[in-house]
């Protein structure tokens, strides 16, 4: 319609034209503020994005000393601890508690693990090899502390990149769509109101043009008029009429003054 | 944000695991076993004559509990069922690729670290590891 994009569908007043520059306005802001709130979530998103590196590679070791550790166990106490500590297993009691944080209004998990009950596999490996067990115990729980904060970690990584994602969608999506459409709205609005200016003033000279000629018809009727009193004034002081004088001229016309 | 999953607050979730047995044993010895009034267990043991199926059983059943917060996974068992763990997007459960014993860790394969090393490419993600 307007030729440059699209722009919305409005009538063209002023008042309009207001109510299109507050969206305007309240577009830029919105704007500003999401491009502050993508920033914060990178630079967040960054934070834990080198933390996971770094926890990965620590989970590596951990994980690598842990096996060791199980290993051991299983020379001192024998192969056969696994069945033991598989038959036991009842309830766990070591659990994950998890809570949400929140950054730039994104809600992050949070994951922390805690002991619950008194650990059991106490009489585990009672006949040999119970220090190793409970070394082995430990170093698992280790484990599984780094792999608590790797997974809160790689929680909030997925989360907040699904943020982001969405957060630029509307950045962009202000930036490139619902401004331009704004200001073209604005333009258009602008352009009709000064098509209607220029409407106006046209026609109001078209009305002062005429008045004009008017006035200058009248000037010179009035002075014809003014003319030809000043002509019969003239005859009238001679004696005649100027009007006898015409009719005197055109002899044809009766007369029924004069009786002959 | 509605569309985003809702991210549950849960005083006392599980961890789950599917791996070799050896891993499995350990983290049972630490306390993380779990086996509720079915005799459903919060773990899988991997070892030869286990099938895929079950283990893609395991997986769905896992990441579909709701007091499951995480799910270990062995990197091996992870690349045999690997079409799951890449469609997985969900936050929570949070899965979570861990090194077994015999099958060193491949950074690689890991799809969660696979896209950090996307983002990240400028930094030595995995290029010094192990």
């Amino acid at each position: 319609m307007s030729g440059q994009g699209q722009r919305l569908n409005v009538v063209p007043t002023v008042t309009v034209l207001g109510v299109i520059k507050a969206r305007l306005v309240g577009a830029t802001r919105g704007h500003a503020l999401l491009k502050k709130k993508s920033d914060a979530l990178t630079v967040q998103f960054r934070a834990i994005l080198k933390k996971i590196v770094a926890t990965k590679e620590a989970m590596g070791d951990i994980m690598k000393s842990s096996s060791f550790a199980l290993t051991e166990a299983k020379y001192v106490a024998g192969d056969n601890i696994k069945y033991t500590v598989i038959e036991n297993v009842k309830t766990a009691s070591l659990r994950v508690r998890s809570r949400t944080e929140n950054v730039a209004g994104v809600k992050l998990p949070k994951f922390e693990y805690f002991t619950e009950a008194e650990t059991k596999n106490e009489l585990t490996g009672l006949a040999r090899g119970g220090q190793q067990v409970q070394g082995c115990k430990t170093a698992y729980v280790k484990a599984i502390e780094v792999l608590v904060e790797l997974a809160s970690l790689q929680t909030s990584f997925l989360t907040l990149d699904e943020a982001i994602k969405t957060t630029n969608r509307r950045v962009n999506a202000l930036e490139s769509v619902v401004k331009p459409k704004l200001e073209n709205t604005i333009s258009y609005i602008k352009g009709e109101l000064d098509e209607l200016e220029r409407e106006d003033f046209f026609r109001l000279k078209k009305i002062q043009a005429f008045k004009k000629r008017e006035i200058e018809k009248q000037m010179k009727e009035s002075k014809k008029f003014a003319e030809e009193q000043a002509a019969e004034n003239l005859s009238l002081q001679r004696g005649i009429s100027i009007d006898a004088a015409n009719n005197m001229l055109s002899a044809t016309h009766k007369d029924d003054d004069i009786i002959f | 944000m509605a569309n985003r999953a809702q991210i549950p607050t849960n005083n006392s979730a599980l961890i789950a695991m599917i791996a070799d047995e050896d891993t499995v044993t350990g983290f049972l010895l630490a306390g993380v076993g779990n086996v509720d009034l079915r005799r459903k267990t919060n773990y899988l043991i991997v070892d030869s004559k286990t099938t895929v199926k079950q283990i893609e059983d395991a997986f769905k059943e896992f990441t579909t509990r709701d007091d499951v917060a995480i799910v270990l996974i062995s990197q091996y068992v992870a690349n045999m069922i690997r079409f799951l763990v890449d469609s997985y997007n969900k936050p929570v459960p949070a899965i979570l690729e861990i090194p077994s014993k015999d099958h060193p860790y491949d950074p690689a394969h890991d799809s969660v670290l696979s896209r950090v090393k996307y983002l990240f490419s400028t930094e030595s993600v995995a290029g010094d590891r192990r």
